[in-house]
């Protein structure tokens, strides 16, 4: 159902028909068919690789479609470029903002188009035009503020009145909440819903299926480049939904699954401070417990000392002070190799950079951390069958999908290096294993199956560290969870006591700390 | 067996149209001024010796004057010999992701230290005086590669700036000793040093005047030293991942700035090893005037993009470009002698030229694909030094 204030006969707002561009080797958008109305939420939905990103730079002028046409209120349109999509009112909110960091909001706002007197810029009506805009939809920014001192959240509601500033009535919004907290997210759909009054059609492009269904009027779900269903929001599920996107039924009930047993201490960690790059505290007189047999969750938004704080366990970082325990053993000054050794399995957040080396082949991947001893070499000779022994098995038991033993990591999809990743660390039955946002950009397979695998190493005695910015991922495995704000635990609860409410105030440090309940 | 031929003819490819063009390029050039550049090139095939095998063709068909081939081949393969292992140093220190631009002072101190051992130790038997020699060659070397792998590793220098400043130290050093006041200089006038006893001289293999001598073997087998480590042993595929990705690595426990100082030591090492055979090989004293920082590490840079850091690649290259020299020393009949050797110059600058604008071009776009737009800059070069 429209919203009321829409008449549904109008001709749509913008109408993508037939849209086809081809890539060497894959198809990425195989006919689609799209029609956003006045005054309409849109929810793009599907999995990485499904055709989204395609359609999207299609319609922004980035990529020239093979086939199809674009029509603005039923007139054709020929998109040569970004320029010619914000002419005729199309604007796009990137999952990477694109602003000037060194700019004010309103210098990055008003960018290309600046209001000027004589040769100068106008910059006093830059703000003032700003300052309006800005209060008439409810997106809080002050325009004097330079980017670079803006919160994420700022600078995504900067990014919107860009697109408002240039007269978009079409809006897009890719990934949007993938960097907000619960609260941000919240702020950020009341604004979309009056734009949605306001008579603006928006393009919301998510793989959360809540939120999907939170917000949008109608739902379009893309699968390996083609549509496969457009539906109103009634009627749909996430079951529904999920299905769409991957062609089977998948289990999304999240159930929780408690652990049963929960063991000693596996990992210790008491008074620790942690400098980031810029020598500027961002883990603070932080204190964790991980038992055997349990998953401990660390939620929070990005930013906030979680990076640190793995790289501090895992020897990537020397702490500045403060004892980290493995078994009773002080790690706090081991170096990777020793972390590992002492029995850490190690996902990291970033596996492009951390996990994997892509250049080299699976069967050298899944060696790396043993590769100068038995049973893969001996005497510093290396022995290529033990290698490729290995990374067959693993690639098995894992369910690595799309290449062999010498496969080069780097031709694999993100999902199937993470379940490479994956299979490596937990391999070695490691008495802790830190996942690090394991499941960033996988697809809801993927997810499922990493998510099934960090239970299996707790309820086999092994304790597991989840970082994660999903609230949804956190509350679904963890037994207890912490949130992490600006370096220090702003809160602790048992996984089946937390509210997502609470969660996300603490998130933001809206929650004054208070000691954790026994 | 095929799959590995058609992955080197892969491989080859694009270093061979390198070649040809530049010597199109060196053609045109040639022409310029004159000349008729296939009678010019035809002179430096001839003067590198490459009309050699012809004459055990039945009846000689070539006319080839086997004497003289025999003599100009015998000069390609001396002038090779070094740039086989300048070649390895740099193709070495490239696997470890490190432009290592100091072959030229690893390359004095090595000969320098075999120049002493074989000096001062000449009381010992030839066979052992030899194998001193070269193993203090190799040494040295190598310890002039790892100063600048450690200050690397330590404290993030990069080792660009660092190998070039110590090619200077190596150099001016080299000038002091082997100058009028210094130390190691001869009894004569000159700033020269002493020749080496006859026993610890390299034995020629082949010819008579400056024969082919052993130092060849030490190169070749240097060459197949460096495939078997990347090839088969734990320390190759260490140095290829902080190559690839010092990070990864890094976290995947290797120890990263032990890696990066024992690369540059293995890297100076094959610099060091052909100081020590251009000493003990060919020309058995130092002369002050010869330590110029140039030279030898940048004809090794040239080997090893032209060989892919690969020691087939670079023994391959390094034939070429040592027989541009020793053909490039005959030409004066065909073409002007003092054009003779900028003729050399300029097909290897192109050969320079043109292989790394495939490598570069090649790195920016695989980058772009591989690096990902949010990245947070990486504590580079902090990682810790060896324990």
């Amino acid at each position: 159902m429209a919203p009321p204030n829409v008449s549904p006969s109008g001709p749509p707002l913008l109408e993508l028909r037939g849209i086809t561009k081809r890539f060497p080797g894959v198809v990425a958008n195989d006919g689609i068919d799209l029609d956003l109305r006045v005054g309409e939420v849109h929810a793009l939905l599907g999995e990485n690789g499904a055709g989204k990103s395609t359609l999207m730079n299609v319609l922004y002028g980035l990529y020239h479609p093979d086939e199809g046409s674009i029509l603005v209120r039923g007139e054709p349109l020929r998109l040569r470029s970004p320029r010619d999509a914000i002419e005729a009112g199309i604007g796009m909110v990137h999952q990477h903002f694109q602003l000037i960091p060194v700019l004010t909001v309103a210098e990055n706002i008003v960018l290309a188009e600046e209001p000027h007197r004589g040769p100068l810029m106008d910059l006093r009506s830059a703000d003032r035009q700003v300052a309006e805009l800005s209060s008439r939809y409810g997106l809080t920014v002050d325009p004097r503020q330079r980017v670079e001192e803006a919160s994420v959240g700022q600078q995504q509601r900067a990014e919107i009145l860009k697109a408002l500033y240039r007269q978009a009535e079409v809006l897009i919004l890719d990934e949007p909440t993938a960097v907000l907290s619960p609260q941000e997210t919240e702020e950020l759909f009341t604004v979309l819903r009056g734009l949605r009054e306001d008579g603006r059609g928006i393009i919301f492009i998510s793989h959360k299926l809540t939120e999907v269904l939170e917000l949008a009027d109608r739902i379009t779900v893309l699968r390996r480049g083609r549509r496969v269903a457009t539906m109103p929001r009634e009627g749909a599920t996430r079951e529904s939904l999920a299905e769409l996107m991957v062609g089977r039924h998948v289990d999304l009930s999240g159930t929780r699954r408690p652990t049963r047993n929960i063991g000693r201490p596996v990992l210790e960690i008491a008074g620790l401070d942690v400098d980031d790059d810029r020598g500027l505290p961002a883990v603070r007189d932080l204190a964790v417990s991980v038992r055997a047999g349990e998953v401990v969750a660390v939620a929070g938004v990005d930013g906030n000392g979680q990076t640190e704080l793995v790289q501090a366990i895992t020897g990537l970082r020397r702490p500045a002070a403060g004892r980290i325990a493995l078994a009773g053993r002080d790690i706090s000054r081991a170096s990777p190799r020793q972390a590992l050794r002492a029995g850490i399995g190690h996902i990291p957040e970033d596996r492009h950079r951390h996990g994997l080396v892509l250049e080299f082949s699976i069967a050298e991947n899944v060696v790396i951390e043993d590769h100068f001893g038995p049973p893969v070499a001996t005497g510093g000779w290396m022995h290529p069958r033990a290698m490729v022994d290995r990374a067959a098995r693993l690639i098995k038991a894992f369910d690595v999908r799309g290449g062999s033993p010498e496969t080069q990591a780097g031709a694999l999809s993100g999902g199937n290096q993470q379940k490479l990743v994956c299979a490596r660390e937990m391999d070695r039955s490691p008495a802790l294993v830190i996942a690090a946002q394991p499941t960033r950009g996988l697809d809801i397979g993927a997810v499922e199956f990493v998510h099934d695998r960090l239970i299996a190493q707790r309820d086999a005695g092994g304790a597991v560290l989840l970082v994660s910015f999903e609230l949804d991922e956190v509350l679904e495995l963890a037994d207890r969870i912490l949130v992490m704000y600006e370096g220090r635990i702003a809160l602790e609860r048992p996984g089946d006591g937390a509210t997502r409410e609470e969660l996300g105030l603490a998130m933001t440090g809206s929650l004054a700390a208070e000691p954790a309940p026994a | 067996m095929r799959a590995a031929i058609a992955r080197a003819a892969r491989a080859a490819r694009f270093p061979a149209i390198a070649v040809v063009l530049a010597f199109v390029v060196g053609g045109l050039v040639v022409l310029l001024t004159g000349n008729n550049p296939f009678s010019v090139y035809k002179q430096l095939i001839l003067g590198a010796g490459l009309d050699y095998p012809f004459h055990w063709l039945p009846g000689n068909p070539l006319g080839v004057d086997p004497d003289i081939a025999k003599f100009n081949l015998v000069a390609t393969i001396v002038a090779t010999t070094p740039l086989i292992l300048a070649g390895l140093c740099v193709a070495f220190a490239f696997r470890a992701g490190l432009f290592n631009i100091g072959g030229t002072g690893q390359f004095w101190v090595g000969g320098v230290t075999a120049f002493v051992i074989a000096d001062r130790l000449s009381g010992l038997p030839g066979p052992l005086l030899i194998l001193l020699a070269i193993a203090g060659a190799a040494l040295g070397g190598a310890v002039w590669g790892a100063i600048p792998g450690y200050f690397k590793a330590a404290r993030g220098a990069h080792e660009v700036i660092s190998t070039i400043m110590l090619n200077w130290v190596a150099v001016y050093l080299g000038q002091y000793l082997f100058g009028l006041d210094g130390p190691l200089k001869g009894p004569t006038e000159n700033p020269i040093s002493v020749d080496i006893p006859d026993r610890a001289k390299l034995p020629g293999i082949w010819g008579d005047v400056q024969p082919v001598h052993a130092g060849i073997f030490v190169a070749l087998g240097a060459a197949v030293a460096f495939s078997l480590i990347f090839r088969r042993t734990a320390f190759g595929y260490d140095v290829r991942a902080v190559g690839f990705n010092p990070e990864a690595a890094r976290a995947g426990g290797v120890r990263v700035g032990r890696i990066i100082v024992l690369a540059m030591a293995v890297s100076g090492l094959f610099a060091g090893l052909a100081g020590g055979g251009e000493v003990l090989g060919v020309n058995y004293h130092i002369a002050s005037n010869e330590f110029a920082p140039l030279q030898i590490g940048f004809v090794g840079i040239a080997v090893a993009l032209l060989g892919r850091n690969t020691a087939i690649g670079c023994v391959l290259a390094a034939f070429l470009f040592g027989a541009l020299q020793s053909g490039s020393n005959q030409l004066q009949g065909a073409f002007a002698s003092d054009l003779a050797v900028p003729l050399s110059q300029t097909v290897q600058g192109v050969i320079v030229l043109l292989v790394s604008a495939e490598l570069i071009g090649r790195k920016l776009t695989t980058r772009r694909v591989a690096r990902r737009p949010a990245e947070r800059l990486p504590d580079e070069g902090q990682a810790p030094a060896a324990p």
